[in-house]
């Protein structure tokens, strides 16, 4: 039977005779699992923030009209030809409408569906942003902007003025960046905009929109459903997107195949939109942990060599222990006990130094253009690494002492006593 | 008077570097409360046999009996468990872990034991270091007494779990004759006043005069 108490105190005394061999053994725990939670922290944070980037303001399903050529042409229905082989030429799409008929509904029928955490209307339109002689072609974008707030993040989008300011100024626009620029307004002037065969309205400049994305932030702009509809002269349920967030993005591609099936309209789910932003991730992923399993195997090799000495420079303590009735599996138990105390001190350790590097990482500035709300570098602190770091620890401890205590357990000690 | 230890027809080999037949037909018996002592020129066998009865070598034929009990063939933590509780091992060199204090050396294989409370513990073995005269080491590190006091400490650890017999291996041989004396009167008393029976391997033929019974070995078998 194991006597803990004997046993812990043989392996604490063992450690501390040879203190300096211990913290440096332990120091390579430590910095393996310092360095998988610093790693692991700042990997996961740039993973977090650049998914966030995509998909905080990405919709999960994205439904519009597409434009295209009908795939039954008027000839297939024609039935004396039904059985002849028919070549058409030059086959343009049909001027079909941009607007989602019957969106309204759709809208309220898609709210209904459990998985779905919410589906806003859009109104896209194209016009022309006239400020004194200058005319620019763009975009305009009518949106709900208290729902986009909690749906998409649109307000870390926004470099000045508000979602809200937006949402109760009826006249409102809140205006791409390059526009801004291009044409030196300032919040509060005033902008005049016409659709592409309109007349010209005036919109009171309530914020700006940075994407980060230049090209974008020089064409784009938003304002209120209400107010493009107004200046397209169309009814209020003229909406031309509609996008749809989701609880589970696992769930975007069923769910855009229904909707696509169900109301005849093209649905892009965000996986088809985004497929080689999950490679990116992927690869962080992937370099993380093989950097962290690298460093904690070589503490492992670390861990093994001094054990292996401690033992052998142990070997009369083994012998009169076994010669006074400790079993092997005592003894075996001794040196595997140092070896999860050295895992287990150098792991805290490490935690401690991940959680210090992360901390410090964490107050370093990082500006960028494409994350305006972004000031410093991001670091994503989940509980969940600390965990896997100290099990890692543990794990890899316990392997680093299986074999030198394994040894230890099977020394014969009338050899040891012989040798003397 | 009941029998503590005994063989029967033991025999052991060596396989390298040649085959060597070390111990042949070993048969005797110690009582209780007997002091008995091996003698034999070097090289005949008798660390070989000691080791054999204190269930440290398993590789060996014939039978060994501890308290009546057939000890060979049994598993190896039963060994350590017997090895604990009945049978105190003093060696020629003073085995002790250096780096425990004297008292936490007596004290291991007890609370190895574990039969008894630390304090009881601690009360007993501070007891066989006051018996053995070197009480007022009980603080210092194993590394720091003298040879004689070692071999004291290492007697007293013998000691600790009260076993049903003392096996020595030239435990006076590393000693001046001071000290060797001084190891044998220990052993005499303990054999006399405690009725522990003793089984000492020793060169010195003084030493052996003075014990209960002499067992000559040669060339690995009993002549006496
Ligand atoms: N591990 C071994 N392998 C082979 N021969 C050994 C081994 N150990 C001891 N011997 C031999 O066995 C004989 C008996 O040794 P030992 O019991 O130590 O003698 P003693 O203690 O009587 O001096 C010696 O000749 C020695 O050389
Ligand atoms: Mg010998």
């Amino acid at each position: 039977m194991a006597n803990w108490n004997i046993i812990l105190s043989i392996a604490k005394t063992h450690l501390l005779t040879k203190i300096k061999q211990t913290s440096i053994a332990a120091l390579g725990v430590t910095f393996g699992i310092g360095s998988y939670i610093t790693l692991v922290c700042f990997m996961t944070g740039l993973n977090g923030m650049l998914d966030g980037l995509i998909l905080n303001q990405t919709p999960h399903i994205h439904v519009y009209n597409e434009i295209e050529p009908s795939k039954k042409q008027p000839i297939s229905l024609y039935e004396d030809f039904s059985e002849s082989f028919n070549i058409i030429h030059s086959i343009k799409p049909k001027l079909s409408q941009k607007k989602i008929h019957n969106a309204l509904p759709i809208i309220n029928y898609l709210e209904t569906n459990e998985n779905v955490r919410g589906a806003l209307p859009q109104v896209k339109t194209q016009i022309f942003y006239i400020a004194g002689s200058i005319e620019i072609g763009g975009n305009l974008t009518g949106i709900n902007p208290l729902d986009e707030v909690e749906l998409f993040n649109i307000d870390d989008y926004i470099i000045e003025g508000s979602a809200e300011a937006l949402d109760q100024t009826d006249n409102g626009i809140l205006l791409g960046i390059g526009i801004a620029e291009k044409m030196s307004l300032k919040v509060g002037d005033r902008i005049q905009v016409s659709p592409v065969n309109g007349e010209i309205f005036p919109l009171k400049i309530v914020g700006f929109y940075q994407s980060g994305i230049a090209d974008l932030d020089a064409i784009q702009s938003f304002t209120n459903v209400k107010t493009v509809q107004r200046i397209l002269g169309e009814a209020n349920n003229y909406i031309t997107d509609i996008n749809v967030k989701l609880y589970d993005i696992e769930l975007a591609v069923p769910l855009s195949k229904k909707i696509e099936e169900q109301f005849k309209l093209t649905a892009i789910d965000i996986k088809t939109a985004n497929a080689q932003f999950e490679t990116g991730t992927t690869i962080r992923n992937l370099i993380t942990y093989a950097v962290s399993i690298t460093l904690l195997i070589v503490a492992g090799f670390g861990i093994y060599n001094i054990l292996n000495m401690l033992i052998y420079e142990k070997m009369n303590d083994i012998a009169i222990l076994k010669a006074t009735g400790f079993s092997g599996k005592d003894v075996q138990l001794i040196f595997m006990s140092q070896a999860m105390i050295i895992g287990f001190v150098g792991g805290v350790l490490g935690l401690l130094i991940g959680f210090g590097l992360a901390s410090l990482i964490q107050t370093i500035p990082f500006g960028t253009e494409a994350l305006p709300t972004i000031k410093t570098y991001p670091i994503n602190m989940d509980p969940i690494y600390f965990i896997i770091g100290f099990s890692f620890a543990m794990i890899s401890t316990f392997f680093a002492g299986y074999l030198p205590s394994k040894k230890a357990k099977k020394i014969d000690p009338v050899k040891i006593i012989r040798g003397q | 008077m009941s029998v503590v230890l005994e063989t029967k027809h033991i025999n052991k080999y060596f396989k390298k570097p040649v085959l060597f037949h070390v111990l042949k037909d070993i048969n005797f018996q110690i009582k209780q409360g007997e002091f008995a002592s091996i003698m034999g020129k070097s090289g005949c066998g008798k660390s070989t046999l000691l080791y054999i009865l204190s269930t440290m070598d398993t590789d060996y034929e014939g039978d060994l009996y501890l308290n009546n009990e057939l000890i060979t063939g049994q598993d190896r933590i039963h060994l350590s468990y017997l090895r604990n509780k009945h049978i105190g091992f003093v060696f020629q060199f003073h085995y002790l872990l250096s780096e425990f204090s004297v008292l936490e050396n007596v004290m291991l294989p007890a609370k190895k034991l574990a039969e008894k409370s630390y304090q009881e513990i601690e009360h007993d073995a501070m007891q066989k270091l006051k018996m053995l005269n070197i009480d007022h080491l009980a603080k210092k590190r194993a590394s720091q007494v003298s040879g004689g006091e070692k071999q004291r400490v290492a007697i007293a650890r013998a000691l600790i779990n009260n076993p049903s017999i003392i096996m020595g291996d030239e435990p006076t041989g590393n000693l001046d004759s001071y000290n060797a004396e001084n190891v044998f009167n220990i052993f005499k008393q303990l054999s006399d006043e405690k009725g522990l029976s003793l089984l000492v391997v020793t060169h010195d033929e003084d030493f052996a005069n003075k014990t209960d019974r002499i067992i000559q070995m040669g060339d690995g078998k009993i002549l006496t």
